[in-house]
């Protein structure tokens, strides 16, 4: 019997890098489903380059999938515990996201010395080279094991190569191999012969480090309780698509998407576009423009009508989003951010739309704009977006990210009945007398919706302004002055209708940190962080952007010192600035399209202690 | 349900200038609805941005005067959200040719059931007076004070190069025939144009007379009818007729032609060749084409976005979200 060495930890990172075309995002996804089967927590970061296939073995082409499993686990983690490199690229382009003794599982067949010259290596010893002294290597002779386990097509060998990497991990983990069969199946969906070759693989991966690896400790992952309920794993963009669709069950109108693919956006229209058989629309557009006037035309129709997005299509759309709130018609955007300017990096995650989503349009042209703060919450303010666009009759921009977009997590399955239903504020018999296209709720300033086929309300309304009694074209200057101060009034007023902003950490303190979008979960473990050294910290971290929440402004007031992190140059703390008289802010920006360095983050919190 | 003119009418000013050709093709659009008997609540008349494009205000039917050039594309929203309306797009040469070109061309490539009025006068009026896509090569105006050096497009080439199935040209001021091929239009399955040759009294007045003028109307121009020979002139005398791969006119009785020579006009051949060639005969050499050049069949975007849909509900059970949640990687946490 080997002595078995078992490490029991709260919470591991395992990071899983390859060539874009090893099928590292396959295997990681599966590995998190897995775990968060097993009752872990999760939280996971896909890590594509921008290019679909590099040359292989080339630093530019590696792609990555880290997960963070255990237990409080906000972020997907900064560092590895556990680093699967398919290549040498891989290890080269992981090796600042190490610890001194975290686990290396390289595939030894691949670490000849035509693969390290490829990744630029310049002697025999990669570790060394890359001061990597005292890590734990596991050298499998990958390549070489899968071809002995196929029946008969060598070339599968290759593609196979994942597989035994996720058999040697969940060895690692101590995960029950016959759970990660079942998992893998479901995602492959092959004729028998491949899963056959695919189940010894994934085994003899596992017996691998079962048998040859016992000087290597493994580990095992603490369960954390859940709430009682069904569970499925979803990232930022599917928990999108998902929200709207709940809206449009509670709206009862027909839900219409027109969008034009953009990275990292583009998933949310693949997935509703699959989805016909829930009586949902999509159309994929010639042009970002397109998009959201193909949007607006079925808006003015009657439809729960979407266009998605990220920054650069926004920015196409403005003049569009612009018309949707001069003829005040329900429209939602969502942008799913990335960083820029113009085509930037786009598949890495930045916070620096919220001023384009703020005030990127021509006129006076104040619209909703909210965020969404993790994966799952992402469905939460999509059904958001969508119950202010119809209850108000306006555009609702809805930003998320590419690091909430492709990261996930385990998320319990919502009971759709205990949300609220979505009131479109119809035009009715009573009101036909007074009715005109611009007749308004005075509680709320909403106008009221007629839509085409409804007799007795036919109109015309455009971009062009309008009088304000009568709704017929109007260059009239003083009711120019009124249209837009009404345009505006009835967006500060949806403040009434938005839940009120809550506090997290230690009220009392001193130091209070506000945050907005995708960096929750780092802000979460930076104040828990200073929080277990003793050190007292608050955090506001806001969905709700505008209109604010009515108790920002006091929240604020409370605090001797402030701290607004975000992902570019202040914008959030800026757009405070213009709100609340007297505001002065520390600011933390972390521009670098990666997720927020917790560590760096604590360090500066603590100057400010 | 019969519907008179006046229901189709508002009360709201016009504000063209007296004399603009647009006054009569909204009178041509007010009679052909009349005649459609479609409600006026069911009507949705969509626009961008121009002088044609005030159009919307004056209809009694649903409304929206959009953006510049995006006409196409939020009539095509209205007409996939709700294919029971009848959606119509009134827009003009810059509007729809240069910043809108791209959503012509793709709402006429997907076959969106709208009909589009296209009012081409070849130059930008709302914004006083610059030349516009369709503006003759060497075309004076503000912004080309030394002539235009660009060619121009030919709405029909466009159509026709993004699989249209329906095109048709008219005058103006003929509003007996403009709104018979409205009529056509509408009830043609799938994106319809209707190109007016339209005259801009203030900025390009007369343009079109050396071909529409009473003097050279009936030489200049021939009215195409489906199953008919095209047959024009003062005495009616003269065809189109093959010349090799070619068109050519020919004087019956002259050189030897007769009347069978004489093309007979189909315009539900699927083959778009011969329906380009009649609609890029000018008013030169050839007369310029009007009534229905082209009046094909083909499949309906919107109706067939339906259909997917009703096609795929036969295939999956999944009715609501959470039917569709449950059947997915779920595990049960007790």
């Amino acid at each position: 019997m080997n002595e078995i060495k078992i490490k029991e930890l709260k919470n591991v990172v395992i990071r899983f890098s390859g060539d874009s075309g090893d099928g590292m995002q396959l295997v990681g996804s599966i590995f998190s489903n897995l775990s968060a089967y097993l009752g872990n927590e999760i939280t996971t970061l896909p890590d594509f380059p921008t290019e679909i296939r590099s040359p292989r073995g080339s630093l530019s082409g590696v792609s990555g999938y880290q997960v963070q499993i255990g237990s409080n686990v906000y972020t997907p983690g900064n560092k590895a515990n556990i680093l699967i490199a398919m290549n040498p690229a891989a290890l080269k382009v992981n090796a600042k996201f190490l610890y001194s003794d975290s686990v290396i599982i390289i595939d030894k067949d691949s670490f000849g010395l035509s693969d390290l010259q490829k990744a630029s290596f310049s002697t025999d010893n990669p570790f060394k080279e890359l001061e990597l002294n005292s890590v734990q290597i596991i050298a499998a002779p990958i390549l070489q094991m899968c071809r002995s386990c196929l029946k008969r097509d060598n070339k599968q060998a290759t593609k196979n190569r994942n597989i035994f990497a996720l058999g040697l991990v969940c060895w690692l983990l101590n995960h029950p191999i016959e759970i990660a069969e079942k998992f893998l199946y479901k995602k492959l969906k092959k004729n028998s012969d491949v899963l056959y070759d695919i189940k010894n693989t994934l085994l003899a991966g596992y017996n691998y480090g079962h048998n040859t690896h016992n000087s290597i400790a493994t580990y095992r992952i603490e369960a954390t309780s859940h709430k009682n309920g069904y569970y499925t794993n979803i990232d930022g963009n599917k928990a999108t698509a998902y929200g709207l669709i709940a809206a449009s069950e509670k709206s009862s109108l027909p839900l219409f998407l027109a969008s034009y693919p953009i990275t990292p956006a583009t998933d949310i229209m693949q997935e509703l576009a699959a989805r016909k058989e829930l009586n949902i629309k999509t159309m994929q557009a010639e042009d970002e423009i397109a998009s959201a006037c193909i949007a607006i035309g079925a808006s003015f129709a009657g439809n729960l009508s979407v266009t998605t997005t990220s920054g650069p299509g926004l920015a196409l759309k403005g003049e569009a989003i612009g018309l949707a709130v001069m003829a005040e018609i329900p429209l939602v955007i969502i942008d799913v951010q990335r960083c820029g300017p113009s085509t930037g990096l786009p598949t890495k995650s930045e916070q620096s739309d919220l001023m384009q989503a703020l005030y990127g349009r021509n006129g006076e042209s104040p619209v909703v704009v909210i965020s969404a703060v993790s994966p799952t919450n992402c469905f939460n303010m999509a059904f958001w977006a969508c119950k202010l666009a119809i209850e108000h009759l306006t555009p609702v921009i809805l930003l998320t990210d590419g690091y909430i977009a492709n990261g996930s997590s385990a998320w319990r399955i919502p009971n759709i009945d205990e949300y609220p239903n979505i009131k479109p504020p119809y035009v009715t018999e009573n009101i036909k007398k007074n009715w005109h296209p611009y007749y308004r709720n005075p509680v709320n300033d909403v106008r009221y919706w007629a839509l085409p086929g409804k007799e007795g309300f036919s109109h015309r309304i455009g971009g062009l302004e309008k009088n304000c009694n009568t709704s017929a074209i109007s260059i009239d200057a003083l009711n120019h002055q009124k249209m837009v101060k009404i345009r505006q009034s009835k967006i500060d007023k949806i403040a009434k209708y938005i839940p009120l902003q809550k506090i997290i950490g230690d009220i009392n303190a001193n130091l209070l940190i506000i945050g907005w979008g995708g960096t929750y979960g780092h802000l979460l473990e930076a104040i828990t962080q200073i929080h277990k050294s003793n050190l007292e910290v608050a955090l506001i971290h806001l969905n709700f952007i505008c209109p604010l929440p009515l108790n920002v402004e006091k929240i604020i007031n409370k605090y001797k010192k402030i701290l607004v992190v975000e992902q570019n140059l202040g914008q959030l703390a800026n757009y405070l600035r213009s709100k609340i008289n007297g505001f002065q802010t520390y600011q933390y920006n972390q521009i670098d399209g990666q997720p927020i360095n917790v560590t760096h983050l604590v360090e500066k919190i603590k100057q400010l202690l | 349900m019969t519907y008179k003119v006046s229901d189709f009418k508002n009360s709201q000013q016009i504000c063209w200038c007296p004399g603009c050709g647009n006054y009569g093709i909204l009178s041509s659009l007010h009679k052909a609805m009349a005649t459609l008997e479609i409600a006026p609540h069911n009507i949705v008349v969509i626009s961008g941005i121009g002088c044609s494009s005030r159009l919307p205000y004056y209809m009694n039917t649903y409304g929206f005067h959009t953006i510049h050039g995006r006409g196409a594309a939020v009539a095509t929203g209205v007409k996939v959200a709700n294919p029971n309306l009848s959606v119509w797009l009134a827009t003009g040469d810059g509007d729809c040719l240069a910043i809108g070109g791209n959503h012509f061309i793709h709402t006429i490539r997907r076959n969106v059931d709208i009909n589009i009025l296209l009012m081409n006068n070849k130059i930008y009026g709302l914004t006083k007076g610059q030349y516009s896509p369709t503006s003759n090569r060497g075309f004076i105006s503000k912004s080309s004070p030394y002539g235009t050096i660009e060619n121009p497009f030919r709405p029909a080439e466009l159509v026709i190069g993004a699989r249209g199935c329906f095109f048709a040209r008219t005058l103006d001021s003929n509003i007996e025939n403009s709104s018979k091929l409205l009529i056509e239009a509408a009830h043609h399955k799938g994106t319809s144009v209707i190109e007016f040759i339209l005259n801009c009294v203030i900025f390009n007045n007369g343009i079109n007379n050396d071909i529409i003028s009473n003097s050279n109307r009936l030489n200049k121009t021939i009215f195409l009818h489906h199953g008919e020979k095209m047959i024009f002139g003062e005495k009616n005398n003269k065809g189109i007729v093959l010349d090799g791969f070619n068109l050519k006119v020919a004087t019956i009785g002259e050189n030897g032609y007769t009347l069978n020579d004489v093309l007979v006009h189909d315009e539900t051949t699927t083959d778009p060749n011969l329906h380009l060639k009649l609609a890029l005969m000018d008013g030169d050499e050839l007369p310029l084409a009007l009534g229905i050049i082209r009046n094909v069949e083909s499949q309906v975007y919107d109706i067939e976005v339906e259909k997917q849909i009703q096609k795929i509900k036969t295939t999956k059970t999944e009715r609501t979200l959470n039917d569709f949640l449950m059947s997915g990687d779920v595990w049960e946490i007790s």
